[in-house]
């Protein structure tokens, strides 16, 4: 029992966990472990979202076991054989210090210095933060350093803006500092909007003490004495946990009046955004702090010199400000020992679409596509082939397979038609149609273009209804051109990032997958059998035996046949919704 | 005010460094097409029609909203910038009616005036098309918002001059939409009916209602004049056709830099009100006569001197008016005096 | 003009309508500028929007109470004490500009003697204005670098009109805001030509540019001009000739353009007036219910018609042109003043109306530079001495019309009538937005009419439950002169115990209930206060 009383349990509870049933789990563990004196811990992300819900278990000796797909029910075992037991449970392990797993491989190639203390610290406690070096990066920047030294320490750690263009963080903050102005604010990016994209929630739910400790250095830097964090609503839990740090920070002095002691000031508010995509647009996000309507604004004047209220003001997004306080506690010197030439420390992706091992990683700057998709994602999902990946969201583009070697920083991102975005990887393989992939894309950010720019309002519309005509199967020639001449017009003549970039998933799926197109208004043909209206089910008579399921399961009766006969397809009558061909037991049905 | 050299088309330029490409263009009278571009107004940079290419730039920023550079390469009509407007143009045109034969705005839009500059032979582009109720219940302007092309010069002339905040913009995207707040007809919101939004509307989504097809913009002269009502002094062009006012545009170029109220903009039908006294008048028996102006001056005349005569000057006395003119002010007080009272006052009392 | 005359010698607008965006602070006092002159309303919301600090006093809540930093809502009548009160904090706390005092200033001792009483406390008891909202304004106006102060009739038609004016002038003196860029003194002319109107000599005791009639000299040049014996004896004002036309000493009358009946306070006793009259005649475009009372009536041309200038509000001279032909039989203004006058034996000769206009010139000083030709689509300020002349945009720059500029020590008094018991309303007028004056114009406007064609007098909610009627009931409103009866607008930007109507529906006259109780100096009635009587119709 003494033994016992010295175990300690981590359950992973930010939102990925609870969607799978995290808060189930610790709710059964918690008068579990009771018995046991031991009171199980709330931490953040541990990053493997495959595997929720995650638990960990620390054995007295330190060694750690982390246990994956624990459902309540699970809860006793994991109690009963390992914390009174002593024996771990083999078939639910996800990841152990000391032995082998299959995903080992999931945490080998990554290098986590902004997620270090994220699935580890108990994000509800300032206590927890502390006690892994928190705040000291702070104490370090306003007890030691001048307003000059700390933007310089930045500059010197070559940290470019991680929401997507990659500005030089140094330079930013320094264009804030040199601004004149009565009052300057700081602000934070948290409009996390592109889908697929969870990297800023998780660091909100995991470690937000470690933005908070971000924005406070900035603001000391920048000679800023106020702060808000724009996050949208969507994010309660990511809100909630924001609003106890924040309450927790000012009572330690970590913020608000006399910070330290000293004269420095820095009161943070939290701005709850509604939802609109384009309010992720810096200038947008500004208006709607404002009370304005969320549009962007014509730059410059840049927020540097004249931002919200028309005072200077600093923006950076989560992971950016998350960064700096490691930039301190390390020294810039070896921060930036990590990654390129030009893109130092790390990255966080979220890896989703059809790839293994969904979840949440930190790499290298440098590292290649590659290794992030086939060693920390662990291939694709049923071994199928490997076609394209989507980075950076809505606004980036996709790289076919010959791109899988290039290394992952902004300029080579940028320079092969993609753009690092704010980290968002969507893997698709054989069975993604290009075009309907361009068309998901449009149809995002036609539905989230603010209206106010001409290309973009009208263009988006525009582009959307080709891209919808040609996966209907009433492709144009012609088509294509107009695609590439509105989308480089669009991209020329849009006012703010987000209508320049609208057209990107266009103009990289036809730069790299333009052969699809052409089948679809060519050949009548969709080569992955997504888009219905080209493609057709035949049933191959060799391989039928007239076992009926087919035609049972068919929705507007379309297969007709005697028992133990070859059947048939009616075309005029088949909607092509698939029912038979996953049906089938005898691979009796295909696609053409 | 610092200055910079800056080429525009290979024109070597030295600007007011806080003047944008757009405005330091138009200082060297280099014409750049724009919708959304006002020069009182808040920079929007929302129609893009500006868009120029300047060196070293990777997209092709909005003249408008640029600021000038030292050193700065501008080229304004490159292929890659017609491209651009007429690709912007095309655009438009896909979702706007095709009516341009009986609009009223034909001759004075904009939309069709750069159409026909950049060769817009019709839109590429096919597709949903935006279908907003004609709105003709105010007694002043028609609202068609189907032909609005969103450069939103009405919503900033709205809340940044006149401050009545009547509209603004609904809806995002391709259903934005210049309204009310709650889509309210626009007389049961704060609109004050300036008709400023009017006469700076590009296109013929705003149309006044007096002089609807009454006359082209090339086929009516206009005329300066001064306002007939408040002492402010705006002064505007009255448009004239066939002997009858059919509309007017403020005078931009003038020190009231355009600005007009209601009563200015659209009070100026009573001049062919059907009770306008077109006759002289003599009182007989309680009842008004048509006379001859012999008859009517001859009459006044002759009982001013009898007054003169019987009762002296001061007992004669005129009231002269602050609607007519300094001519006809000065006439009348040099009557009256020359009648020998000083018996003359107005009403700047009141 | 009577009280700007006295301080500064000269009585129009000391600055333009293009320097408000540049102000630093904005005084807007007895002018709902938004409603009355609106494209001056934009400015002044631009220039506050700009960072100007905008101070308003009115008695309601205008629209421009939604830009100001602070709203003086004082009591109709109660100006002197609120800017005797200013004057005083500014004197007190250091504001006071005395470089300026000293070298361009006289009689200043009075002021300041005056002024000692007027505590911000004691002028709040007065006024009903919180007293910390007066040293407010006081510091907002007192340490703006340039300062305007805008008002109109809500100052002068009272029986302290000429006092208010000095009482607005000194403030100015005071804090060195006069002949400098954005600032001065700006009284808003209400019509069109009222400054030309002024300017003409259609006043009973000047003649052009405000040469004294009992000036013997100017006297004489004119009569020379002109080919005949001018009397030095001053005229009758408007509310003296109807008074004198009661008494039968006047006995004939010419009135051109304008509708005395019911923009005269007091209208039944102004018809009581006209009705003695052995002789009227009355020349406009439109059969007015002043016309109806004429002898004779002359069918006059529009606006529209005819060519001229006319002078706006900040003594710009701008062009009339003719659009139009003449209606019917109808001839401009000065056409038939020119036949009248060949009928009546003088010898007149102008064929045009610039004829007119080289006359003007070539007799008043401050119009001496100015030619149809320069007038262009800006038109020129007055004083211009010279064709070489730009025109003067800031007046009394270095020195004032009269010299030094003179301060007065200004005492509050009580409106000539106080609510009471029997009335117990204040009634002030006005005007609204959509409409103009007696609405001969504007009520045959078709849009106008469609906005609005009755009267609906606001008051109070609290008066209203009060008085148990509502939004758009008729109420029977009558005062020691008269009654009407109008509909309501129930609306808290009118105070409690206030009403206010306008006088554009002849329906609802509200003149047949104002006090011609005028300034003893301006002659102008109190038409912005009189005590009333409400009751359910």
């Amino acid at each position: 029992m003494m033994e016992a009383q010295s175990y300690r349990v981590r359950v992973g509870l930010a939102t990925c966990g609870i969607a799978a049933g995290a808060d189930k789990t610790y709710d059964q563990l918690v008068p579990l472990l009771a018995e046991h004196g031991i009171v199980p811990e709330r931490t953040g992300c541990l990053g493997m979202c495959f595997s929720e819900p995650l638990v960990e278990v620390i054995t007295p000796t330190g060694d750690s076991y982390l246990y994956g797909g624990v459902t309540a029910d699970k809860a006793a075992a994991i109690v009963e054989q390992h914390i009174v037991g002593g024996k771990p449970v083999e078939e639910l392990l996800a990841l152990a210090s000391s032995a082998a797993t299959e995903n080992d491989h999931f945490m080998s190639k990554q290098h986590r210095v902004l997620l270090e203390h994220v699935g580890v610290i108990d994000p509800e406690s300032i206590d927890s933060y502390l006690a892994f070096n928190g705040y000291k990066a702070l104490i370090k920047a306003v007890n030691e350093m001048t307003q000059q030294e700390v933007i310089k320490e930045v500059q010197k750690s070559g940290l470019r803006g991680r929401g997507g263009a990659g500005f030089p963080t140094g330079m930013k903050w320094n264009f804030t500092y040199q601004a004149k102005g009565d009052k300057k604010y700081v602000v934070c990016n948290a409009d996390e909007g592109d889908p697929g994209a969870f990297m800023d929630r998780s660091i909100l739910e995991g470690n937000p003490h470690a933005l908070i400790e971000g924005m406070t250095i900035a603001a000391y830097a920048v000679g800023a004495d106020e702060g808000y964090i724009y996050v949208r609503a969507e994010y309660p839990l990511a809100i909630k946990r924001l609003r106890i740090a924040i309450k927790e920070a000012n009572n330690h002095g970590y913020l608000g009046n006399k910070i330290l002691g000293t004269n420095f000031n820095f009161n943070l508010k939290i701005k709850e955004g509604a939802g609109a995509f384009v309010c992720g647009e810096e200038t947008a996000l500004l208006a709607s702090i404002e009370g304005l309507r969320g549009i962007p604004r014509p730059r410059p004047p840049f927020p540097a010199t004249s931002g919200l209220w028309g005072k200077p003001t600093l923006l950076n997004n989560v992971e950016t400000y998350a960064n700096v306080p490691a930039i301190f506690r390390l020294g810039a010197a070896e921060y930036s020992k990590v990654g390129t030439e030009s893109s130092k420390g790390t990255k966080v992706f979220a890896l989703t679409g059809k790839i293994k091992k969904t979840g949440l990683a930190e790499v290298p700057m440098g590292i290649t596509m590659r290794e992030i998709i086939y060693d920390i994602g662990g291939g694709i999902q049923d071994d199928k082939e490997f076609k394209a990946v989507q980075i950076g969201g809505p606004s980036g583009g996709c790289l076919p397979a010959e791109q899988l070697d290039l290394s992952v920083d902004y300029d080579s991102l940028t320079a092969a038609g993609a753009m690092m975005g704010s980290g968002g990887l969507v893997v698709m393989d054989e069975t993604t149609c290009m075009v309907d992939l361009a068309k998901f894309f449009l149809t995002f950010t036609q539905s989230e273009s603010c209206g106010k720019c001409t290309p973009c309002r009208e263009g988006t519309k525009r582009m959307l209804e080709i891209l919808e005509r040609i996966t209907e199967g009433k492709g144009q020639p012609g088509d294509i051109e107009t695609l590439e001449e509105l989308g480089s017009a669009i991209r020329d003549s849009a006012l703010c990032g987000l209508g320049q970039t609208a057209p990107n998933p266009v103009l990289s799926t036809l730069r790299y997958f333009r052969h699809e197109y052409e089948e679809h208004i060519n050949e009548g043909k969709c080569r992955a059998g997504v888009c219905s209206n080209l493609i057709s089910y035949f049933i191959i008579k060799d391989k039928c035996v007239g076992c009926t399921v087919c035609a049972k399961n068919c929705p507007v009766n379309a297969i007709s046949g005697e028992r133990k006969q070859p059947h048939e397809i009616d075309q005029s009558i088949c909607i092509k919704c698939g029912v038979c061909y996953e049906k089938c037991k005898f691979d009796a049905i295909i696609l053409k | 005010m610092s200055k910079v050299n800056i080429t525009i088309n290979g024109l070597a330029l030295q600007v007011d460094a806080n003047m944008t490409v757009l405005e330091a263009a138009q200082s060297a009278g280099i014409d750049i097409p724009t919708f959304c571009h006002d020069p009182e107004l808040t920079k929007a940079g929302a129609c893009r029609m500006c868009v120029v290419e300047v060196a070293g730039a990777r997209n092709l920023p909005a003249a408008c909203t640029t600021p000038v550079a030292e050193g700065m390469v501008v080229e304004t009509e490159t292929e890659r910038v017609q491209k651009a407007r007429k690709t912007i143009l095309e655009l438009i045109w896909a979702d706007h009616p095709h009516d341009c034969l009986t609009c009223e705005k034909t001759g004075s839009c904009k939309l069709q005036d750069y159409s026909y500059r950049y060769d817009v032979k019709g839109s590429p582009y096919q597709g949903e098309v935006r279908e907003i109720p004609f709105d003709d219940t105010n007694p002043f302007f028609f609202r068609d918002l189907n032909k609005c092309i969103l450069c939103g010069k009405c919503v900033r002339k709205c809340h940044e001059i006149n401050g009545a905040g009547a509209i603004d913009f609904m809806n995002r995207g391709f259903g934005t939409k210049v309204t009310t707040a709650f889509d309210d007809p626009i007389e049961e919101s704060s609109c004050v009916f300036c008709g400023m939004c009017v006469d700076i509307c590009p296109v013929g989504a705003l149309t006044p209602k007096q002089g609807l097809n009454q006359g082209r913009p090339w086929e009516v002269d206009k005329v300066l004049t001064t306002c007939p009502y408040c002492g402010s002094g705006c002064t505007f062009y009255l448009h004239v056709r066939n002997d009858k006012i059919v509309g007017i545009t403020p005078n931009f170029a003038g020190p009231m830099k355009g600005h007009l109220c209601v009563k200015g903009r659209f009070g100026w039908d009573f001049v062919d009100s059907p009770d306008r006294l077109q006759t002289p008048l003599i009182k007989k028996d309680g009842e008004f006569v048509e006379a001859t102006w012999d008859e009517a001056l001859e009459l006044i005349a002759t009982k001013f001197k009898e007054v003169g005569a019987q009762y002296g000057a001061d007992a004669i006395a005129g009231l002269s008016s602050a609607r007519t003119t300094n001519e006809e002010n000065y006439l009348f007080q040099k009557l009256l005096r020359s009648l020998g009272t000083n018996n003359v006052d107005h009403c700047a009392r009141l | 003009m009577a009280g700007l005359a006295t301080a500064f010698g000269s009585g129009a607008m000391t600055n333009t309508i293009g320097e408000i965006e540049d102000a630093k602070a904005i005084f807007v006092i007895g002018s709902n500028t938004t409603q009355n002159h609106p494209v001056i309303g934009y400015r002044i919301q631009q220039a506050a929007k700009k960072g100007a600090k905008l101070i308003v006093a009115d008695p309601r809540y205008i629209e421009l109470c939604d830009y100001a930093d602070v709203h003086l809502q004082l009591k109709p009548g109660t100006n002197i004490a609120l800017l005797n009160a200013m004057a005083h904090v500014i004197i007190k706390e250091g504001l006071a500009d005395e470089k300026f005092i000293a070298e361009r200033t006289e009689n200043f001792a009075a002021l300041r003697v005056t002024v000692e009483e007027y505590t911000p406390e004691y002028a709040a008891e007065i006024t009903g204005v919180p007293a910390e909202d007066i040293v407010k304004a006081a510091r907002l106006y007192g340490e703006a670098d340039a300062a305007m102060i805008f008002y109109t009739m809500g100052i002068t038609q009272h029986t302290t009109g000429t006092d208010n004016v000095l009482a607005i002038a000194n403030l100015a003196l005071l804090t060195g805001n006069v002949g400098k860029p954005a600032s001065g003194v700006n009284p808003l002319r209400g019509q069109n030509n009222v400054q030309g109107a002024c300017d003409m000599g259609a006043l009973p005791n000047v003649l052009t540019g405000y040469q004294p009639v009992t000036d013997a000299a100017a006297r004489a040049k004119f009569a020379k001009a002109w080919g005949v014996e001018l009397s030095g004896r001053v005229g009758l004002t408007v509310t003296e000739m109807f008074n004198a036309a009661g008494a039968k000493e006047v006995r004939a009358m010419y009135i051109m353009g304008e509708n005395p009946y019911l923009s005269d306070a007091d209208s039944a006793h102004v018809r009581h007036c006209m009705e003695s009259l052995d002789f009227l005649v009355v020349q406009d475009i439109f059969m007015t219910e002043t016309a109806s009372y004429a002898d004779v009536v002359l069918p006059a041309v529009s606006w529209a018609e005819k060519e001229g200038t006319f002078t706006n509000t900040e003594r710009r001279v701008q062009k009339v042109n003719p659009a139009l032909k003449a209606r019917g039989q109808a001839k401009a203004d000065w056409e038939i003043l020119v036949e009248l006058a060949k009928k009546l034996g003088f010898a007149w000769d102008y064929s045009c109306a610039e004829d007119i206009f080289r006359e003007i010139t070539a007799l008043t000083p401050s119009y001496a530079g100015i030619s149809y030709d320069r007038l262009g689509v800006n038109g020129i300020h007055w004083p211009c001495p010279t064709p070489e002349h730009p025109g003067t945009t800031i007046l009394h720059v270095g020195q004032f019309s009269r010299g030094l500029g003179h301060f007065s020590g200004i005492e509050h008094q009580d409106p000539a009538e106080l609510p009471d018991e029997e009335y117990p309303f204040m009634l002030t007028t006005g005007r609204i937005l959509y409409h103009y004056h007696t609405g001969t114009m504007s009520r045959r406007s078709k849009g106008l009419k469609f906005i609005q064609n009755e009267e609906l007098m606001q008051i109070n909610p609290a008066d209203a439950q009060a008085l148990g009627v509502t939004e758009h009931d008729t109420v029977k409103v009558t005062s020691r002169r008269g009654s009407v009866k109008s509909r309501l607008q129930i609306t808290d930007t009118v105070p409690k115990g206030v009403v206010f109507m306008t006088f554009h529906f002849k329906e609802t006259a509200a003149n047949l209930l104002t006090n011609p109780e005028t300034c003893p100096t301006a002659k102008i009635p109190e038409l912005k206060a009189c005590a009333v009587k409400i009751e359910k119709a």
